[in-house]
């Protein structure tokens, strides 16, 4: 067995990339997994594939910049979409999201094979849309990765107050006169911006993992904003980057899948781990009380009695002036 | 039209009408992302079943990766039921999760297999009619018409014979709970039709794809009835439509058939959408219109009804005194006259307003009210 796995050039640009997503990622889905919109990122990613068709079909170009901003608009259009089905008709939520994403999807769908009819040998490969292509992470696609990514979460920081409000208590936010609208779409473009950023590393399909699993880690650590997000960050790194490792560690492991496998060990390492919130520590708990219950059963159960006739009692004695002080009045 | 033309068509048809009939009902019970869910996960049971039949439209096949649907449901409501995951949230990271596995199993064993990952992600209708299904050397039409019909005829039995106990326990859960209908056992029985139906149709129109085909009709359905059987019909109706339209459009494209589908089943809820009578976005946005103008019109009748006969009648009653009076844009206010005058609420001489009988008796009710 190799005892060193090869630290080349490439690897170590695909680490920084996978890196860099999983902490933009983990940063922003944090917004997205407390509003309960943990599957807004599956739609966005999959109703990104016609924006990229389309901003290859009018440009002719593979420049990711330009793909970017297609996907980014179609993604954009597709939520809106969704907003204003549910708010315009009495279709849930769920339905209105599994229409959309596989509904552009489909139309992306149709514009590829247009594409590939037309034989333009500069095409845009549909399964690295789909499944990502870390491996093929250049050094240019890390530094938009970065600069992108950084802008959003500079935007993200900017808004810090106003974002922890709108997901925590929209009601309130609106009635102290926060434009909730605009911030609401301000965090689904910066959402966008996030999932379009991944889209070549690990695809279209698990994108949402992205998003979803290492915001659900963090939330089993911590009860405040702040250090959900930094852990999100944190947990979106480690496994981007430990994804990238063990792919290349052997053959034939694609990077994508082996990142989100990796976020997803890191949940269920939470979910049962974590300090008081976690399974273990929850069952370590009940086994102690039960414990506590036997031997002290009757004990507890005679001063719980106690208390309880000692309070009847007080509220008599506390009751009883009070409906004179009525009668008087 | 080739014959084989005739056979994808019936094929397109099968596939929607057995996914929308399903569709309808995890609609109706807000479950429609776990079709999605299943859909994605059943990957790793496809690719295990796939290993030992090396057929994938075999029975086994369809029964393990169907299994893997139900388990996919399975493990979402354990994760829910640890109150440490919220229910999108436990979807979300199930299904990337178990696709992964299949992904990775599929690069790993790729050279022995042949499984093509696009087929399993986007499907191919067109090829959809070359596997035939041969009984002593008579060729008896496409496999996989016989597996969807199979799986049509499941769902139709499923829904004909729980029809009752499925509509209760959607509409509402706790009086089924208290009728003693089992929604445990309602619910995993809806989801194991919709694995089987996701597995089956996936081969045919790929596991992205199968929500739209799942969701779509359903969602459409929704916007034009109120009545549970209508919306099955009429699900049932709009899928097969959709596959139809979506057949011919992608042979005059020359593009993806499922893709076309898709793209169909939006168009038909785009044109629903904004189109059905009462509930469409049009109908909404023609009905605020109208409230909008009713109600300036009720203004600007009791207003004429307060100064009539009064000393100052005359000026109120100019339609220019409106702008002032009750705070209208100049447009919006001659629009109002206009529209008050066709109504026959108002007569107008001299640019002065004046009540006609039925303006005032508009005016006075309104006032009572």
């Amino acid at each position: 067995m190799k005892t060193l796995i090869p630290f080349n050039y490439t690897l170590i640009v695909v680490a920084i990339g996978s890196a860099l997503l999983g902490i933009i990622s983990g940063a922003l889905g944090t917004y997205a997994v407390l509003r309960r919109q943990s599957l807004l990122g599956d739609a966005i990613s999959h109703a990104a594939l016609p924006g990229i068709a389309i901003a290859f079909l009018l440009t002719g170009s593979k420049t990711p910049l330009i793909l970017v901003l297609g996907a980014a608009l179609a993604g954009w259009l597709g939520t809106l979409l969704i907003l204003s089905i549910i708010k315009l008709t009495r279709i849930k939520y769920d339905s209105a999201l599994a229409l959309v994403l596989s509904t552009f999807f489909g139309c992306g769908l149709v514009l590829h094979t247009l594409i590939q009819r037309t034989g333009n040998a500069n095409q845009a490969g549909l399964d690295t849309f789909l499944f990502g292509q870390a491996a093929s992470l250049l050094e240019r696609d890390v530094l938009t990765m970065g600069i992108l990514g950084g802008i959003a979460l500079l935007i993200m920081s900017l808004f810090w107050k106003e974002l922890k409000l709108l997901v925590f208590d929209e009601a309130f936010a609106t009635s102290i006169g926060l434009p909730v609208r605009a911030l609401d779409i301000l965090l689904t473009s910066l959402l966008t911006v996030a999932i379009v950023l991944g889209l070549q590393a690990v695809g279209a399909v698990l994108m949402s993992a992205m998003l979803v699993a290492p915001a659900v880690a963090a939330r089993q650590w911590t009860d405040r904003l702040a250090h959900m997000v930094l852990l999100a960050a944190l947990f979106g790194a480690i496994a981007g980057v430990s994804g990238t490792v063990i792919s290349s560690s052997a053959s034939r492991i694609p990077t994508g899948p082996t990142i989100v496998l990796c976020a997803t060990v890191i949940v269920g390492f939470s979910i049962a781990l974590a300090p008081n919130r976690g399974l273990v520590w929850h069952w370590v708990r009940q086994r102690k009380n039960k414990a506590r219950m036997q031997r002290h059963g009757k004990t507890t159960f005679t001063a719980q009695e106690k208390l309880a006739e000692r309070l009847a009692t007080d509220r008599k004695l506390l009751e009883s002036p009070q409906r004179e002080g009525d009668l008087e009045a | 039209m080739a014959i084989h033309q005739l056979e994808i068509q019936l094929i397109a048809i099968v596939v929607a009408v057995a996914c929308a009939l399903p569709g309808v009902f995890l609609v109706l019970r807000r479950m429609t992302l776990m079709s999605d869910a299943i859909s994605h996960a059943i990957l790793p049971g496809i690719v295990l079943a796939f290993f030992l039949t090396e057929s994938l439209s075999s029975p086994l096949l369809i029964l393990a990766a169907a299994g893997t649907g139900v388990l996919t449901v399975l493990v979402v409501e354990l994760l829910q039921r640890t109150k440490l995951v919220k229910a999108d949230a436990a979807i979300g990271l199930t299904f990337p999760a178990l696709f992964s596995i299949g992904v990775i199993l599929i690069s790993r064993f790729a050279g022995n297999v042949h499984l093509d990952m696009d087929a399993v992600l986007l499907g191919e209708l067109a090829y959809a009619h070359l596997n035939r299904l041969e009984v002593f050397g008579i060729n008896l039409g496409p496999v996989s018409l016989y597996v969807m019909g199979t799986i049509l005829v499941l769902n139709l039995t499923f829904i004909l014979l729980f029809y009752k106990e499925l509509k209760v326990a959607t509409f509402d859960a706790s009086l089924a709970a208290s009728l003693g209908f089992a929604p445990a056992l309602i619910h995993y029985g809806l989801m194991t039709l919709v694995s089987i139906t996701t597995v089956g149709a996936f081969d045919a129109v790929g596991s992205i794809l199968v929500v739209a085909l799942i969701a779509g009709p359903p969602a459409t359905a929704y916007l034009i009835t109120d009545s549970l059987a209508r919306m099955l019909i009429l699900s049932a109706i709009l899928g097969s439509v959709n596959a139809v339209s979506g057949y011919w459009l992608a042979h005059l494209f020359d593009v993806s058939i499922a893709g076309a589908i898709a793209t169909t089943t939006l168009l038909m809820f785009g044109i629903i959408f904004l189109g059905v009578p009462e509930r469409g976005v049009i109908a909404i946005a023609r009905r605020r219109h109208r409230q909008k103008l009713e109600f300036a019109q009720t203004m600007l009748v009791i207003h004429l009804l307060n100064h009539e006969g009064l000393p100052e009648a005359a000026q109120e009653s100019q339609v220019s005194h409106l702008q002032e009076h009750l705070r209208w844009e100049g447009q919006f206010a001659a629009q109002i006259v206009r529209y008050a005058l066709e109504n026959r609420c108002v007569s107008q001489a001299n640019g002065q307003l004046a009540l006609t009988a039925r303006g005032r008796g508009i005016a006075q009710e309104a006032l009572v009210q």
